[in-house]
């Protein structure tokens, strides 16, 4: 076992902290720390403009292969840019969708023409996309997809029809990457289809969905007859759940550690309070603070594991099944835990109608950490089924 | 930064597990656990000349193999995963790492090859209070001419009743806390010290009182600066309570296999009840607590190689080692209660192993501090200290 990162790296980690320092800065100022979770409505257009920062500095596309104009960087520089990013209080990204969800996907299992199309957009940070998975009735049971996707023969198109919920950022993105159902008579994961749809079209409707928090991060995307062209299908009818599934291979866990520096930053701020107000004194408080700081390590011991293991084969290792279910857990509890040292003023708002302070926003916000992606109950499931050999539940 | 094992670190932790098994048997174990002395003496000399696992972190200079703390937890993990009864624990990772830390040539070049020979030891400091830091010292030492004179009663002593080698703790008359303790190695045999053994609940695991009336030692067999000996002592702890820890990963671990095995095999309602959604959900949070604990006494093993080769990262090793406390108590627990639980009636019985485990997660939980201690400990770090620091990269 060795801990220390390669002198190289350690060069390429300061490479990263002196670019964040010499350009999030002046008209970006008022960005730090702002956008992702919770907080995705902020500073849109300041973020837009960010985001084309990124791909001038040669940010964007790291960990795409050369050939298509990302830097080829390994896992380790990929760790350690997000890292370094998350310290120096870079942003939520706009543009993560593309550049770790589709990008990955068009390079994986695209045709040679969707790449020279998609992907130099999505390096320029100009081209935003949001995913149309989830439906009302296809959340945990994703497969269950009713969205249909029509070929008409004369037009030389696909015509897309349903309804797509909790899309992040679909009223501010060029394009949305759809499975629909191909196959009229299909149940299941067979007989779905992998779409690329420009969002500006007369076939798509967005509705945001007011949140629990007051803001909107997430939408309702209507598709009547939408039009998707006959080149822009990923793989063929038919074939969309392996495209889907093998997308969600590809995050192989390189932004744990930035997201882990978030939580740094946000349970550091819960640490000052306690600090700062007396609720540090309090022995029951004492041992939450302590726990979650335990926890926030170990999350990180985690993925040290998970980034060094052979995963050769492309399956999850352990410590990489067990990681959605820990960081949600934790995270929530992160936010119970800054109400209860925040006390009485917790309750106090930034003003009305409803402006909550980040903390705030945090307590709210996390309650969704362990629905999305894979409900805390699912990711049991699935733990109990592919790590513990455990017989699958019956599935109608 | 390769946070696994190497290959020569899996294959002894292979070759352990596969000793183990074998050596240290559900029988075994239970025909040890009830006699006085509380292990089987062949297998100890077995493990001493034919596995060298005494001499697994003692440098080459010392009889030792000079393999390091890495090495000697993957050790540890498989002798808790399989109950192993021995006085390893209180010889190597006490005694021996005493000797490490605190003794100086003449002393090592004694004392350090009997050690890897076979020859047992243990780390005499606390008295009655139940408290696992400097205030647990409670005996005294007065100097007398050229050799000095230690009185007092210890209890909690880990195999004080067969150690054939003591370090002993004792303070200045009228010292408190951490001021006035001074460290001493001497035979067990020594004039004016009476052991006994105290029957535990956790019969895996032997602990005795020590009487001390008078022992006259001579100033040979005091261990660093006299009066000065709570800095050595703390790090000696600290690299205990790592080592326990890993004890507790292993036990955390086999807790979930045995059950695991048990519920595959147990037939109600007409299916295996491993397939029901309760038993797989309490299963799967068993899994998430075995893998943190895993990765938590991991990081604390490399910390502890810093400690004892004076690395850059030494200066952690404290909060490691409580981190790791902390975490793999609960989680041991966690895991040998639930074990009893999904085990049903059976659980409850004596002639299932999951009741040993559940005795042995109580034991190593209490001894050298509970996880709320350790989590205590932590809180000062971050509440009381003056700053708490930003961390500097992905390590440090």
């Amino acid at each position: 076992m060795k801990l220390s990162f390669s002198a190289e790296d350690e060069r390429f980690r300061a490479e990263v902290a002196d670019w964040m320092v010499a350009n999030l800065c002046g008209e970006f100022e008022g960005i730090r720390n702002r956008g992702g979770p919770g907080d995705e409505h902020s500073c849109v257009e300041e973020r837009k403009s960010w985001e084309r920062k990124l791909h001038e500095g040669g940010w964007t596309g790291l960990g795409w292969p050369r050939e298509y104009g990302g830097r080829g960087a390994s896992i380790e520089q990929q760790v350690i840019f997000n890292e370094e990013y998350a310290r120096a209080g870079g942003p939520g990204r706009m543009g993560h969708i593309g550049e770790t969800l589709t990008g990955p996907t068009l390079i994986a299992f695209g045709t040679e023409e969707q790449k020279q199309r998609y992907l130099p957009g999505i390096l320029r940070g100009e081209d935003l996309w949001c995913q149309g998975y989830s439906e009302p009735g296809a959340g945990s049971d994703l497969a269950n997809v009713k969205t249909r996707a029509r070929f008409d023969a004369a037009g030389k198109q696909w015509l897309i029809s349903g309804q797509k919920v909790w899309t992040s950022l679909a009223h501010e993105s060029r394009y949305c990457f759809v499975i629909a159902r191909t196959d009229p008579g299909s149940v299941g994961h067979k007989g779905l289809g992998f779409f690329l749809l420009a969002m500006d079209q007369p076939g798509i409707a967005v509705r945001p969905i007011e949140q629990i928090t007051g803001t909107c991060e997430f939408n309702e995307v209507f598709f009547d007859e939408a039009a998707c062209a006959e080149n822009d299908i990923v793989g063929a009818p038919g074939e969309g759940w392996q495209v889907a599934m093998g997308l969600l291979g590809f995050e192989r866990g390189v932004s744990t550690l930035g997201q882990q520096m978030l939580f740094q930053n946000e349970f550091d701020e819960v640490l000052r309070i306690a600090r700062e107000n007396g609720a540090g004194a309090d022995p029951a408080i004492r041992q939450r603070i302590a726990d979650a700081h335990v926890g926030l390590r170990i999350m990180r011991f985690n993925s040290m594991r998970m980034l060094s293991g052979g995963g050769d084969d492309g399956s999850l290792s352990r410590e990489a099944m067990i990681y959605k279910l820990y960081w949600a857990t934790w995270h929530r509890n992160l936010g119970k835990l800054a109400m209860d040292v925040l006390g009485a003023e917790s309750e106090i708002l930034d003003g009305a109608p409803y402006a909550l302070n980040r903390l705030q926003s945090l307590y709210l916000f996390t309650r969704a950490d362990t629905i999305y992606g894979g409900t805390n109950q699912i990711q049991r499931n699935l733990i109990a089924e592919r790590a513990l050999g455990m017989p699958r539940e019956p599935r109608g | 930064m390769q946070f696994r094992f190497t290959e020569e670190q899996e294959m002894i932790r292979a070759t352990a597990e596969a000793f183990l098994a074998e050596q240290s048997s559900s029988a075994a174990v239970r025909a040890a656990m009830v006699t006085e002395r509380g292990y089987d003496t062949e297998l100890w000399q077995r493990m001493a000349a034919e596995m060298c696992w005494q001499a697994m972190h003692i440098p080459e200079a010392y009889g030792g193999l000079g393999l390091g703390y890495v090495e000697l937890v993957a050790t540890l993990e498989q002798m808790g995963r399989y109950l192993l009864c021995s006085p390893f624990h209180a010889t190597v990772c006490m005694a021996g790492n005493a000797l490490l830390v605190a003794g100086n040539e003449a002393q090592k070049s004694e004392y350090l090859p009997q050690l890897a020979a076979g020859t047992t030891g243990t780390l005499v400091y606390t008295g009655g209070s139940g408290r696992w830091d400097a205030h647990a010292v409670e005996a005294i030492c007065v100097p007398d001419g050229d050799s000095y004179r230690l009185s007092g009663r210890y209890r909690y002593v880990p195999d004080g009743h067969t150690a054939q080698l003591l370090v002993v703790a004792a303070r200045a008359e009228g010292s408190t806390g951490e001021d006035g303790i001074s460290l001493f190695v001497l035979p067990a045999d020594t004039a004016g010290i009476s052991r006994q053994w105290l029957p535990t609940m956790d019969q895996t695991r032997r602990q005795a009182q020590l009487e001390f009336t008078d022992v006259q030692v001579p100033a040979t067999a005091l261990l660093g600066e006299a009066e000065n000996g709570w800095t050595p002592l703390a790090t000696i702890i600290d690299l205990a309570t790592v080592a326990v820890s890993a004890d507790q990963v292993g036990g955390a671990q086999q807790s979930l296999d045995i059950t695991l095995a048990y519920l595959k095999e147990r037939v109600q309602f007409g299916r295996v009840i491993a397939s029901y959604q309760a038993v797989k959900h309490k299963a799967a949070d068993m899994m998430v607590k075995v893998e943190g604990a895993r990765s938590a006494a991991y990081y604390a093993a490399c910390i502890g190689d810093e400690a004892l080769s004076g690395g850059t990262l030494g200066g952690e090793l404290a909060e490691a080692a409580s981190i790791a406390k902390a975490y793999c108590s609960d989680a041991y627990f966690f895991n040998a209660g639930c074990g009893i639980q999904l085990h049903g009636g059976v659980g409850f019985t004596a002639e299932y192993d999951i009741q040993l485990y559940f005795k042995r997660a109580k034991s190593t939980e209490t001894f050298l501090g509970n996880a709320a201690w350790h989590r205590e400990r932590l809180a000062r770090l971050l509440l009381d200290a003056p700053v708490h620091s930003a961390r500097r990269g992905a390590l440090s």
